[in-house]
């Protein structure tokens, strides 16, 4: 408890460092996966193949992810978009199974009797489908939210900033407190941010509420 | 693209790949670390699995294990193991079996669990005991599922065994530390890909003893008899 009070101001820093990551990694990885998840559920042909590619890509390991991306996309490895980039293609990977299946629980007389009042395609997938697949793509949602934060720890490992760092300095100057703090931290973020994905589901979502 | 031709050269070169640190070595360790911690894991967790599946009791407490540990940073885990426990392999071992232990729990009781009741009263009906009911009906059914948490276990692992060099044992993890702290980017990305060409294997051998187990085991769950 001491070690935690002594250092606030860097669990705060670190924390801030980490939600950075995280956070732009979450967004990316929703705004890719719903046209890609589209794609897969509207052209049958393409789901299987790009439901195992996103099977396959979550296979990756992290670390080696980090390494591997800058000699695609021309980053440093410790570089902070570097790490968003890989975060962003495990959270697309984790994503987009969660979009199709999402968009499958929409009945198609729903989707039958949208079309027939009238509305062009963009317009029923976003007023009709998208809010019906709603509560699905936000449970998948909040799963990838909760490993990407989880996830972020790694990179510490290449020395990017991020709650991870109080285990690698922890663990090399042997002060246990330190690591504890660490873990707390990054449940309690993840629990945080899971906590306001619930609460924005049901502002956005009001007809959700009665059913829990 | 020309570190990518080095960090192959390097995996190619003859004199990286024998003795007991060579790649060949550390690739057996890596291996054998994923195949005992998820092999420790599911000694514990498909009992317990099947026991929760069986009497449908403390299926809240399953639910909020294999939410919480989706947040539980292994890194985390890791460090703190081997600040406790000392350098070594328990340290890693702990940690991976920690990690192994929810995806294999929730493997097992979600199959038991996704069993349609019809079938499990019918075998009921025909005077099985609860036991017969269990190891006939309920672990057969639920082989699926089963494995498809096991595979998910397996690839966790295989991933977060490199880390295991961190504190100290062995595994691939080993060149990758060793590239990272000698500013060595052609073996840190040798490393790397003999870390993904192995998670990719694993991937790949589940996907087909899933293909197979699909032919043998006949559908009983609720999706299949709709």
């Amino acid at each position: 408890m001491t070690w935690v009070l002594a250092n606030l101001g860097l669990i705060a820093e670190r924390s801030w460092s980490h939600l950075g990551l995280a956070v732009p990694a979450i967004v990316a990885a929703f705004a890719l996966s719903v046209p890609i998840g589209w794609f897969a559920q509207r052209f049958r042909w393409s789901r299987a193949a790009v439901l195992s590619l996103a099977g396959l890509l979550y296979a990756i390991p992290s670390l080696p992810l980090f390494i591997l991306l800058p000699t695609v996309i021309g980053t440093s490895v410790r570089d902070r978009l570097n790490v968003i980039a890989a975060l962003t293609l495990y959270g697309v990977a984790l994503m987009v199974r969660s979009v199709a299946d999402a968009l499958d629980a929409v009945g198609q007389e729903v989707v039958g009797a949208a079309t027939a009042l009238g509305y062009p395609a963009w317009r029923r997938f976003l007023g009709v489908e998208l809010p019906l697949a709603g509560p699905i793509l936000l449970a998948g949602l909040r799963v990838v939210a909760v490993s990407t934060i989880s996830l972020v720890t790694v990179s510490a490992l290449l020395g990017v900033s991020s709650l991870g760092m109080l285990f690698t300095d922890g663990f090399q100057r042997g002060i246990i407190a330190e690591v504890i703090t660490g873990i707390v931290a990054t449940v309690v973020l993840a629990l945080a941010v899971d906590g306001l994905l619930v609460l924005g589901g049901q502002i956005l979502m009001p007809w959700t509420r009665r059913t829990r | 693209m020309n570190y990518l031709t080095q960090a192959i050269q390097w995996i190619t070169d003859p004199a990286n790949a024998a003795g007991a640190n060579g790649v060949w070595a550390r690739m057996a360790e890596h291996f054998l670390y994923t195949v005992v911690a998820v092999a420790v894991a599911a000694l514990v967790a498909v009992p317990l699995g099947y026991l929760v599946g069986h009497t449908r009791r403390g299926r809240g407490v399953v639910v909020v294990t294999s939410g919480a540990a989706r947040a539980l940073p292994t890194l985390g885990v890791l460090t703190l193991a081997g600040l406790v426990l000392g350098i070594g392999l328990a340290a890693p071992m702990l940690a991976l079996v920690l990690l192994a232990f929810p995806s294999i729990l929730a493997g097992a009781y979600a199959g038991v669990e996704a069993i349609d009741p019809v079938t499990v009263d019918s075998a009921r009906g025909l005077g099985l005991s609860g036991w017969q009911v269990l190891t006939r009906v309920e672990i057969p059914l639920g082989l699926p599922l089963l494995i498809g948490g096991i595979r998910s276990a397996f690839l966790q692992v295989v991933a977060t065994a490199t880390l295991a060099a961190y504190v100290g044992a062995g595994g691939l993890g080993r060149f990758l530390f060793l590239g990272l702290k000698t500013q060595d980017y052609p073996q840190m990305l040798a490393a790397s890909l003999l870390v993904v060409a192995l998670a990719v294997a694993f991937d790949i051998a589940f996907e087909s003893v899933e293909w197979l187990v699909r032919r043998v085991v006949p559908s009983g769950r609720r999706e299949a008899s709709a």
